[in-house]
């Protein structure tokens, strides 16, 4: 990192020397200020290209996603009216919550492994804020023209040749901005209906509200705001510096090549002239999104972008000097001059393996869990009021409800069958009754014989109660004596998969 | 409002409330002053020798947004209750919202319920969506007592069999519902006579089901037993315009057996079941007495 502050009164980094505050003058300042507008040069290269490719493959996912068909519905679709969440064949309840929260999980160790090893990656290739910042400065360029025609334009007076440029800008930066509100709704919302109802206007409230909104934050964001957020809202930047090392891999300026800086014609000797590679052309500096020297070091504020990277290799070429004046490096490697695959070796230092390590397990145990996961949930809630009672026979009983939740999409018939004590059995249904669909709670022919074993059908991604009496014979009730004993429910679905266990207990009365 | 003792505590709240947005305006201004700074970006203070305190200023718009959330607070302390208190000029309160979003629940569900009041309750009880209904507000309202499959338990009757203790026709059922039910048994057994008469009627009234008991005691109860075939019946098949149970079936609600039987006719007892006018509309009750009836009178032959 250079200490030494770069051109007088551009920025200030905040470390710096304490001779230089010695007999400072005074001045009146403010507390706030006003931000000053960036206007960041297009660059292109390597690096700018990833970037684009970053740019093409989320948005193609984010905006293509919702309208993917998949077993004749919508491939990802978050039913929230319904409590249903559909991703791809899996279908989720809110009681998978616990994945939301292993995904969670994962990407704050992606976070941590990612930076560790090479810095702000996630910021500079696939955060959101960079990725629409990209595409509306790509607009903004299109439209308004470079850097330096556009703080001409700004600059000037508002003639018809602005106000069309910056009335089509800003048509153009809202359209982009309402289809991605409208293609968020769109997770949520059947898209394709969404759509329809987009050429009548005939949104419910809560659609308009989250189009525009969604919306105009994203217009706002990547329009306006900008750097801003990285800088002064985004939480992630500041606490990635805590994964940061002096083995990690950053955009950093080369110093000890670079300087002493300064112009010179092509052919000039550089150790005669006392000049480093460094010709001091700015470009790095007008290339950075967020408006900093990156000759300066590291930064607080630089997202990693690599802008300047690709800018400053353009000069190099066309100044004949070898590429990487500002290059991905880690600070030990140009303290110590370290090459390329020295800096690489230390990537495989105790931090990023266990990072790397946990990353790997909690992926593994994501996966197997969703490879395993049953499509099938059972809740058993007993009879609270009515303990157990006596029925014909001097049989004992015991009434619970069942809530079962189809997770899959075809009509699934299911066997609930009782263990726990010897003789117990199961009855499902009130009885021959008309009540709700209580039809189909007779039991299957194949169980009939079995009376552990009643028979339940549930509609696709529905749940439902079932009401199950379970009874106990006299000796066996005797010989287990008074109070609750545990038995468990087992909910077999028909086609013979893996049975889901439940544990409830059975109150035999003194 | 209740919550405060007397007015002076509401004027404390609204204070101390509107002194706090003053506060922060004022911190607002102070903070957003212009101020003599050293050139080098410190604002001249060290401590601990070489640490200083640097001026990175802060967003302009980030004061604004403070500035906005002081004027949402006065904007919305104006509409909505905050000021100890005041109510807010758009008179909300959370019990007017509920109040609000079951009305239109009921509005939305007005319909059904009407297109399920047109129609006889025996009729009701074969339609599934009706029983759907009549399941849910059963679970919720009912099943406390008569449990969830509604075969009741001891002194909770069960529902779904043939015996009814004050009528199983819809009419009555609604009635039970709507008005509840009060069934009393009077301690009755001074009139009966002696305790040996109290066993000999109870052994008499086990012989009515064909329980187990003594014969020559049953036919000794035989007589006492027009105590209580005032209510019971000459023969003890109960009557349900009284709520007295019939005797002569094998349905014990309050338990079986002679010390049972002895049990009651000494002590008596009351059993309630609550009115639930108060808690439901007609055309609830109307589908829940479908509910109920449905339960012991099963489908036969086809929906």
């Amino acid at each position: 990192m250079s200490t030494k502050p770069s051109r007088a009164g551009a920025r200030v980094i905040p470390i710096q020397p304490l001779a230089q505050s010695a007999g400072a003058e005074a001045r009146t300042v403010s507390l706030y200020e006003k931000q000053k507008k960036i206007y960041p040069r297009s660059v292109h290269g390597w690096f700018a290209r990833w970037r684009w490719a970053m740019v093409w493959a989320t948005q193609i996912l984010f905006y293509g996603l919702p309208w993917l068909p998949w077993n004749g519905r919508q491939a990802v679709l978050f039913d929230l009216t319904a409590r249903r969440f559909y991703i791809f064949d899996l279908v989720l309840y809110p009681q998978d919550f616990i994945y939301l929260t292993g995904l969670l999980i994962l990407s704050a160790y992606a976070l941590f492994f990612f930076t560790a090893v090479a810095g702000r990656l996630w910021c500079g290739y696939a955060c959101p804020q960079t990725v629409y910042t990209e595409i509306f400065l790509w607009v903004e360029k299109r439209i308004e023209g470079d850097r330096g025609v556009r703080m001409k334009l700004d600059a000037g007076p508002w003639d018809a040749n602005k106000i069309w440029r910056k009335t089509a800008k800003h048509a153009a930066w809202l359209a982009i901005g309402l289809w991605t509100g409208f293609t968020f709704v769109g997770y949520f919302t059947p898209i394709q209906e969404l759509w329809q109802s987009s050429f009548t206007l005939s949104f419910g409230p809560w659609e308009w509200f989250w189009v525009n909104f969604y919306g105009l934050t994203t217009y706002g964001n990547a329009g306006f705001l900008r750097e801003q957020v990285c800088k002064y809202m985004c939480p992630y930047a500041r606490f990635q510096s805590a994964m940061f090392d002096r083995d990690t891999m950053i955009v950093s300026y080369d110093a000890a090549r670079g300087d002493p800086r300064g112009t010179r014609a092509r052919n000039t000797d550089l150790a005669q002239a006392k000049l480093g590679h460094c010709i001091d052309c700015g470009l790095c500096v007008q290339v950075c999104p967020v408006g900093i020297d990156i000759r300066d070091g590291l930064q607080y504020e630089c997202i990693a972008c690599t802008a300047c990277i690709d800018a400053c290799d353009g000069v190099m070429d066309k100044m004949k000097y070898p590429r990487g004046l500002i290059r991905y490096a880690t600070q030990n490697g140009l303290t110590q001059k370290l090459n390329r695959s020295q800096m690489l070796r230390r990537t495989l230092r105790p931090r990023v393996l266990i990072y790397g390590a946990v990353l790997l397990s909690i992926a593994a145990a994501f996966v197997g869990s969703l490879t395993l996961r049953q499509p099938l949930k059972v809740d058993v809630v007993r009879d609270r009021s009515t303990l157990s009672r006596l029925v014909e026979r001097g049989h004992i009983e015991n009434v619970y409800r069942l809530q079962l939740m189809n997770a899959t999409e075809r009509t699934q018939h299911y066997r609930i069958a009782v263990r726990g004590l010897p003789g117990i059995s199961v009855k499902s249904g009130l009885h021959d009754t008309p009540a709700g669909s209580g039809a189909h709670d007779r039991r299957a022919a194949s169980d009939a014989d079995d009376p552990r074993v009643a028979g339940i059908e549930v509609p696709p991604a529905q749940a439902r109660w079932v009401t199950v009496q379970v009874h106990v014979p006299p000796e066996a009730a005797q010989a287990a004596g008074p109070g609750a004993h545990p038995i468990r429910f087992q909910v077999t679905p028909q086609g013979g998969s893996t049975p889901v266990v439940e544990k409830s207990t059975f109150v035999v009365p003194r | 409002m209740s919550d405060f003792i007397n007015n002076g505590w509401s004027v404390y709240v609204a204070v101390v409330t509107v002194a706090s947005l003053l506060f922060c305006l004022l911190l607002l201004i102070i903070a957003a002053r212009r101020r003599v700074m050293a050139t080098d970006n410190t604002t001249g203070h060290v401590w601990d020798e070489d640490l200083r305190e640097l001026n990175n200023p802060l967003p302009r718009w980030w004061m604004w947004l403070f500035v906005i959330t002081v004027a949402f607070a006065a904007i919305y302390l104006a509409f909505y209750p905050g000021l100890g208190s005041r109510q807010g000029s758009l008179g909300w309160s959370s019990v007017g919202q509920h109040t609000e979003e079951q009305a239109k629940a009921r509005a939305t569900a007005a319909p059904v319920f009407a297109a399920f009041a047109a129609m006889p309750v025996h009729q009701l009880a074969r339609n599934p969506k009706a029983m759907a209904i009549g399941e849910r507000l059963f679970a919720n309202n009912c099943a406390t007592c008569h449990g969830s499959d509604a075969r009741g338990g001891k002194s909770f009757p069960n529902l779904t069999d043939k015996d009814w203790l004050w009528g199983g026709t819809p009419e009555r059922i609604k009635e039970t519902i709507a008005n509840g039910r009060n069934g009393m048994m009077p301690p009755i057994a001074a009139a009966v006579g002696s305790a040996q008469d109290v066993r000999n009627v109870a052994n008499y009234v086990l012989s009515l089901s064909g329980s187990p008991h003594d014969g020559i005691a049953a036919s000794q109860g035989k007589a006492k037993f027009a105590v209580c075939a005032g209510c019971h019946g000459a023969e003890g098949k109960g009557n349900p315009a009284l709520g007295a149970p019939n005797l002569a079936d094998n349905v014990w609600l309050h338990g079986w057996g002679e010390d049972a039987v002895i049990a009651m006719v000494t002590k008596g007892r009351t059993n309630v079941m609550p009115a639930h006018a108060a808690r439901f509309t007609p055309e609830e009750i109307h589908v829940l007495a479908a509910y109920v009836w449905g339960l012991s009178n099963p489908i036969t032959a086809g929906p």
